[in-house]
């Protein structure tokens, strides 16, 4: 059973939880062109090695980031996501 | 084994044929490129010669022939796909499949046994009554039958109401088949060797020279080469080579596993599916049971096999064929699979000129061998992307476009 170290549920089999893919920047929601929404939504680094990802916890709905290994199938470490994002997106200021 | 056989095997008067040329230097210059040794980059090999003269090839391939995915797949063929680019493109393959032991006078051992799709939800058998109208119209044989036609059909399926997920009805599709997947790259690669390409086995692409956003070169661990185009067929590291071309992909590698059980007497002729269920299962022509499920839940360049898999895979397949219980698992293995995320391959053009891609061809790559082969070399060779060919490129994404084929998977994601 591979083990998964969940920031706020400790260690929990891997099967509880979702892969949310990379973690990347976002096209600006105001005026990102169609091209940076494609590459945002379908183009992926896949990398080989060190990838940094979203990870949920599905039982408690808990979204955090995942550094691993792809290669190596090795986890490095989890933390919440406050510690990467520091500012929620604005997205009123697309309401006319 | 008996000692005579033995002593045929290693007998001078008849020796065992060698399916390619082996060939101890690169030349300067060719004219096609084919990074990538599997099935794909040899039938394009193969068709480049035959179909249009192209002689001039050479398919470079990291590790020995064949090793890759077109060696670790179930070997299903078929053609039931939900869109119509996927029927029809899929419908061509299984044509060309059907003759292609006599092309090659070698056996690919392609044995017809006919397809199910088994429904457990009213979802699914409303996806099998849309697969079955769409494949009808393009002139695709599928048809919906239900549980009495179903015990016809495969006599020792568990049909039983008392089950965790009793079967409702299934997708029938009479010409899905399997083949021996070693013995295609293998007929590709000695047609095409005979005909004058060149297969360099151990050779490793580590980069690509450009002039003027056109590739001119390749860079291999056994020095440079000059080109006139390069095909990318590299299926599990797509992204990685991509990358060396200077562009990205709309691709996840993910661990595909399957495994095959010990051989026993035929009793299973029907190829069987669930996709509720994530598992398919077929008999080879050995009695082994060749069995697949879900791929892996996330991204891995890994070809690492799982308790979790088997346990899954079993705990569903129990339920099906109860009485497979007491056999025993004889190999287990992976691949890394291409994930689109509209469950269709990536092949045409690319931002770079001369530059070709045939990839992201996920848990359906074996199936299309031949018609990716034969459409990749005439778009190699005309430099015009076919038209049946033409909704797979990899443009599509950028125009929201996708080619939406999940419902078909086999295989549970």
């Amino acid at each position: 059973m591979k083990l998964m170290p969940c920031p706020i549920n400790g260690l929990r089999n891997i099967s509880e939880f979702i892969c949310g893919g990379e973690v990347e920047t976002m096209p600006d929601p105001s005026t990102g062109s169609d091209q940076e929404w494609a590459e945002y939504l379908f183009i992926e680094n896949n990398t080989k090695g060190v990838v940094r990802e979203w990870w949920m916890h599905t039982p408690t709905s808990y979204w955090f980031i995942a550094e691993r290994n792809t290669e190596t199938e090795e986890i490095i470490k989890t933390y919440p996501a406050s510690d990467i994002f520091k500012q929620r997106v604005d997205f009123t200021q697309n309401k006319s | 084994m008996p000692f005579s056989l033995l002593k045929y095997g290693f007998s001078k008067v008849h020796p065992s044929e060698r399916h390619f040329q082996n060939l101890a230097e690169l030349k300067s210059s060719y004219d096609v490129v084919i990074v990538g040794g599997g099935g794909h980059g040899l039938a394009t090999a193969y068709y480049l010669a035959k179909q249009w003269g192209i002689t001039n090839v050479a398919v470079l391939e990291k590790g020995y022939l064949a090793g890759g995915n077109t060696a670790r797949n179930t070997a299903i063929i078929r053609s039931n796909y939900l869109t119509p680019e996927g029927v029809r493109f899929y419908d061509e393959s299984i044509k060309l499949f059907q003759n292609l032991s006599n092309e090659f006078d070698y056996n690919i051992l392609y044995s017809e046994r006919g397809h199910l799709t088994l429904a457990h939800t009213d979802a699914a058998m409303r996806t099998s009554r849309w697969r079955a109208e769409v494949n009808k119209h393009l002139g695709v044989n599928s048809e919906v039958v239900y549980p009495d036609e179903l015990a016809k059909l495969c006599p020792h399926l568990n049909l039983s109401q008392k089950v965790r997920y009793p079967i409702m009805g299934a997708l029938h599709h009479p010409p899905g088949a399997i083949a021996r997947h070693d013995a295609v790259a293998w007929g590709y690669a000695r047609g095409a060797s005979d005909r004058g390409v060149e297969i360099h086995t151990h050779t490793e692409v580590t980069g690509f020279n450009f002039e003027n956003g056109r590739v001119i070169g390749v860079k291999t661990n056994r020095g440079d080469i000059r080109c006139g185009k390069v095909l990318q067929a590299v299926a599990g590291l797509s992204s990685e080579v991509s990358k060396l071309a200077g562009f990205k992909l709309p691709i996840k590698s993910i661990p595909l596993q399957a495994c095959v059980s010990e051989p026993v007497k035929p009793f299973l002729d029907i190829i069987v599916v669930s996709g509720s269920l994530h598992v398919y299962v077929s008999q080879s022509s050995r009695g082994e049971l060749v069995m697949g499920s879900a791929s892996d839940p996330y991204p891995l360049y890994s070809t690492r096999s799982t308790l979790e898999f088997k346990e899954e895979l079993m705990m569903h397949l129990l339920e099906l064929f109860p009485f497979v219980g007491k056999l025993k698992l004889l190999r287990q293995w992976a691949g890394t699979a291409d994930m689109t995320p509209d469950f269709s391959p990536v092949m045409g053009i690319t931002p770079i000129q001369n530059y070709y891609i045939d990839a992201g061809w996920g848990t359906w790559g074996f199936k299309a061998t031949p018609v990716c082969g034969t459409r990749m070399a005439e778009t190699l060779a005309t430099d015009k992307v076919p038209d049946l060919i033409k909704p797979f490129e990899l443009e599509r994404f950028y125009r929201f476009d996708q080619l939406g084929e999940r419902g078909a998977a086999s295989v549970g994601h």
